[in-house]
């Protein structure tokens, strides 16, 4: 057993480092955010000059062979610095639907695309009624020659805002909670009988509502088995959510760290106010959180690529319930402990903490995670 | 970076697995999974068949009797005996004195002493805490004054695990009234049987005797008996408790719990249904088997890091965690062991006692609440957890 980086992890990592510390700083972060797209694009072309944009495809498609560990090394950087740019949606996620449920053709049209940093994708799943049941799809997709026609309505399309591609989950086939019968298609955005709705989010990012108006979409569009998709769309959100454990370590670490820099410097009663017991008590239950919260993503890049589904889903519940936990205990208490600055806009803490906030309530929160492992019997190979 | 145990600790965990199958009877086996103290005879027996195979000490230097495993292979062993679940050897020898007298005291302790503690011939008790000294430990005024070749001991020592059954106890004593606190302690080995002493049993809320308090009268200890140099006990102190890392978490004794409470919880109904199916209740089991993950992750963590850059002796800074979350897991589980047994946690009937020849509840039932009661100890004992943060916020964070 061996938790330790490589020689090209480490140099990834401290790379990536070095180029958020230049560019991304909570002044320059805030400069991105107030611009129209909410996001930086020189910052989007040196991560593709980095190669993070290649990272998690095989080398046979012109990727750089990375494995769910890399992605937790660019992950956990972006969550310490709160980066902005769409590398989830567009990398993880759209990486992740391209290189499982992609054919050759599909491959080679898009993995050059996203390398490149040419290409921003997002993940049109949730719908007014679904909350956090991924079987939930109630948008459909009529037969119609080669292709299908896509007819409903997505919300909280996260990226969604600025994305060229999308992809939507829509129904071919059964009752709207049905697990079978779901397809997965890359919708472009300038198709005909597309309308997005565009909005930021609180930590944010942007997002939008996607109307699909009988959206025409060819049979190169349709990713996977379109009567059954789900095992793709599964496995890419347990992708997504591991990725989700490596930012929130980075979220959670930088909320430590301003934290534990603000409680040595702040002076009330004549002495630094991290002196007081009962300061330091709460300063020592962040630190056990996340702790806990970094061996999760440990986990979970190790079970993002299990192939047994089932084993993967009790991992990632397990995973996605504890990072809610922990990001909840280490939010909250990192705001408590900064006192009234920590409720304003002006430091940087509250802006960790909506993240961690937003984080929770991506592809399911604490409670559903829960909820969900103790329908699968609960997570201990009691053997 | 590769979570995966090797194949040849994969064939070890089987080797210890079969080992335990063979060897270890079904009554000691039960007695542990019911949370009670093997008795002193019990433990002995299976120390010695520990010793026998090699395995008694795994962690101690190879010289005196380690099976030089690296901590891997020790947490695998330990993890092994906690899920079975087999006794311990007696912790207060062969992880708190033991290491002491390798590490500290001269060729004669250590040719005398070791060999009996790998066998159980000593049973070993601690005289730490005093009635003025608990989390300020260093307060301690027990003292010992020199007399010729002897120091004579007067004192009071309490919350004495086990010294109803000891041969010996290695005690801090103050042997300079006038130095700095931490300065004047020294650390004695001190023959139980040694006119003076007078053990008297504390009854805990679970009503056995698991701690004494031991008065100390005029006890004369040879100077032979001094562990390492006058004046430097806390600093040895110190080394014991900090010593122990491959196993602070005891993650497979949460896991053992676990594995019981499951049992049980396929056997009690509720809504004309095994309580196993209920959704609250899954989801409380979810959320204590989630915490546990992450803990024996951030335990192998810590070993996985001392492996590699060897055991310097200064622990990872994760380590400090695994006392603070793993005593909160085993209480956690011994409460839920408890709820699960429902109404027949409530008789207070010992083991085997029956009235009028009826057995009383199911045969899972009566330790249930007094191992919940007895574990309360854990946040307290070996520094409490309040103090651990204290550490962990000045040695860790900084503050």
């Amino acid at each position: 057993m061996d938790f330790s980086l490589t020689e090209e992890q480490s140099i990834l990592k401290d790379t990536l480092g070095r180029l958020l510390g230049d560019h991304c700083s909570f002044e320059a972060r805030r400069a991105h955010l107030e611009s129209a797209q909410g996001w930086s694009q020189p910052m989007w072309a040196r991560y593709a000059g980095l190669g993070l944009m290649a990272l998690p495809f095989p080398e046979a498609t012109g990727g750089d062979g990375g494995s769910s560990v890399e992605t937790m090394i660019v992950m956990e950087a972006l969550g310490e610095k709160l980066a902005l740019e769409p590398y989830l949606t567009t990398v993880v996620l759209g990486g992740g639907f391209v290189r499982l449920g992609g054919d050759s053709r599909q491959r080679e049209e898009l993995i050059p695309a996203i390398s490149e940093g040419l290409l921003k994708i997002a993940f049109a799943h949730t719908e007014r009624h679904s909350r956090y049941d991924l079987s939930h799809v109630e948008t459909s997709a009529q037969r119609d020659g080669d292709g299908y026609v896509l007819s409903g309505a997505k919300g909280i399309v996260i990226h969604g805002d600025s994305a060229d591609k999308i992809f939507v989950t829509a129904r071919t086939s059964g009752n709207p909670r049905s697990r079978e019968g779901i397809g997965l298609f890359l919708v472009d955005v300038n198709a005909e009988g597309v309308s997005r709705r565009s909005y930021r989010l609180h930590d944010g990012l942007g997002a939008a509502d996607l109307t699909l108006d009988k959206v025409k979409v060819p049979a190169s569009a349709v990713f996977g088995d379109p009567g059954s998709a789900m095992p793709i769309i599964q496995h890419v959100v347990d992708i997504g959510i591991a990725a989700l454990a490596a930012e929130s370590v980075g979220v959670m670490s930088a909320m430590q760290a301003l934290t534990l820099d603000y409680l040595k410097t702040r002076q009330q009663f004549g002495m630094p106010i991290g002196s007081f017991q009962a300061l330091q008590h709460k300063a020592v239950d962040m630190y056990v959180a996340i702790e806990q919260a970094r061996s999760m993503a440990l986990y979970a890049a190790m079970m993002a690529e299990e192939a047994d589904e089932k084993e993967r889903a009790r991992a990632m519940h397990a995973v996605k319930a504890e990072i809610g936990r922990s990001g909840r205990l280490v939010g909250e208490t990192a705001i408590q402990l900064h006192g009234g600055v920590g409720m304003t806009m002006e430091f940087a803490i509250g802006h960790y903490f909506k993240r961690m906030t937003m984080i929770d309530v991506m592809f399911g929160d604490s409670d559903h995670h829960l909820r969900s492992l103790g329908k699968l019997g609960g997570l201990l190979d009691v053997a | 970076m590769d979570l995966r145990f090797t194949d040849e600790e994969v064939a070890f965990r089987e080797e210890v697995r079969a080992f335990l199958r063979e060897n270890l009877p079904d009554d000691m086996r039960k007695v542990v999974a019911d949370g009670r103290l093997p008795s002193k005879e019990q433990l002995r027996s299976w120390t010695r068949v520990l010793k026998a195979k090699g395995w008694a000490v795994p962690h101690w230097p190879a010289a005196y009797g380690g099976t030089g495993w690296d901590p891997m292979k020790q947490y695998i062993f330990l993890e092994e005996m906690q899920k079975y679940p087999a006794p311990q050897p007696l912790a207060l020898g062969v992880n708190m004195v033991g290491p002491v007298i390798y590490t500290f005291g001269n060729k004669e302790q250590k040719d005398f002493f070791l060999p009996r503690i790998i066998g159980l011939d000593d049973w070993w008790c601690q005289g730490f805490s005093e009635p003025g000294a608990g989390s300020d430990l260093a307060s301690l005024k027990t003292k010992a004054v020199r007399d010729g070749d002897h120091y004579i001991v007067n004192g009071q020592k309490t919350w004495t695990s086990v010294a109803q059954h000891a041969d010996w106890m290695f005690c801090l004593v103050r042997t300079d009234p006038e130095a700095r606190k931490q300065e004047g302690i020294s650390f004695l080995l001190i023959d139980m049987q040694t006119p003076g002493i007078d053990v008297r049993p504390i009854v805990t809320i679970e009503g056995e005797r698991e701690v004494n308090e031991v008065f100390l009268t005029d006890v004369r200890v040879p100077v032979t008996n001094l562990v390492g140099e006058e004046g430097k006990g806390w600093n040895y102190a110190k080394f014991l408790l900090g010593n122990e890392r491959t196993n602070l978490a005891r993650v497979g004794a949460s896991k053992q719990r676990i594995a019981r409470i499951r049992d049980i919880a396929a056997k009690e109904m509720v809504d004309g249904k095994p309580l196993i199916e209920d959704h609250r209740f899954r989801e409380k089991l979810a959320s204590i088997e989630i915490e546990l993950k992450a803990l024996e992750i951030t335990q192998l963590r810590v070993i996985a890091a001392d492996m590699r850059r060897g055991n310097t002796g200064k622990p990872d800074p994760a380590s400090s965690i695994l006392k603070l979350k793993g005593t909160e897991l085993q209480q956690t589980t011994t409460r839920l062991l408890m709820e699960v047994v429902g109404p027949h946690a409530m008789p207070c009937i010992a083991d085997g006692e029956a009235l009028g020849g009826e057995p009383v509840g199911p045969d899972y039932a009566a330790h249930a609440a007094p191992l919940y009661f007895n574990y309360r100890k854990l946040s307290i004992f070996g520094g409490t957890n309040e103090i651990q943060k204290n550490i962990i916020a000045k040695a860790v964070l900084g503050l």
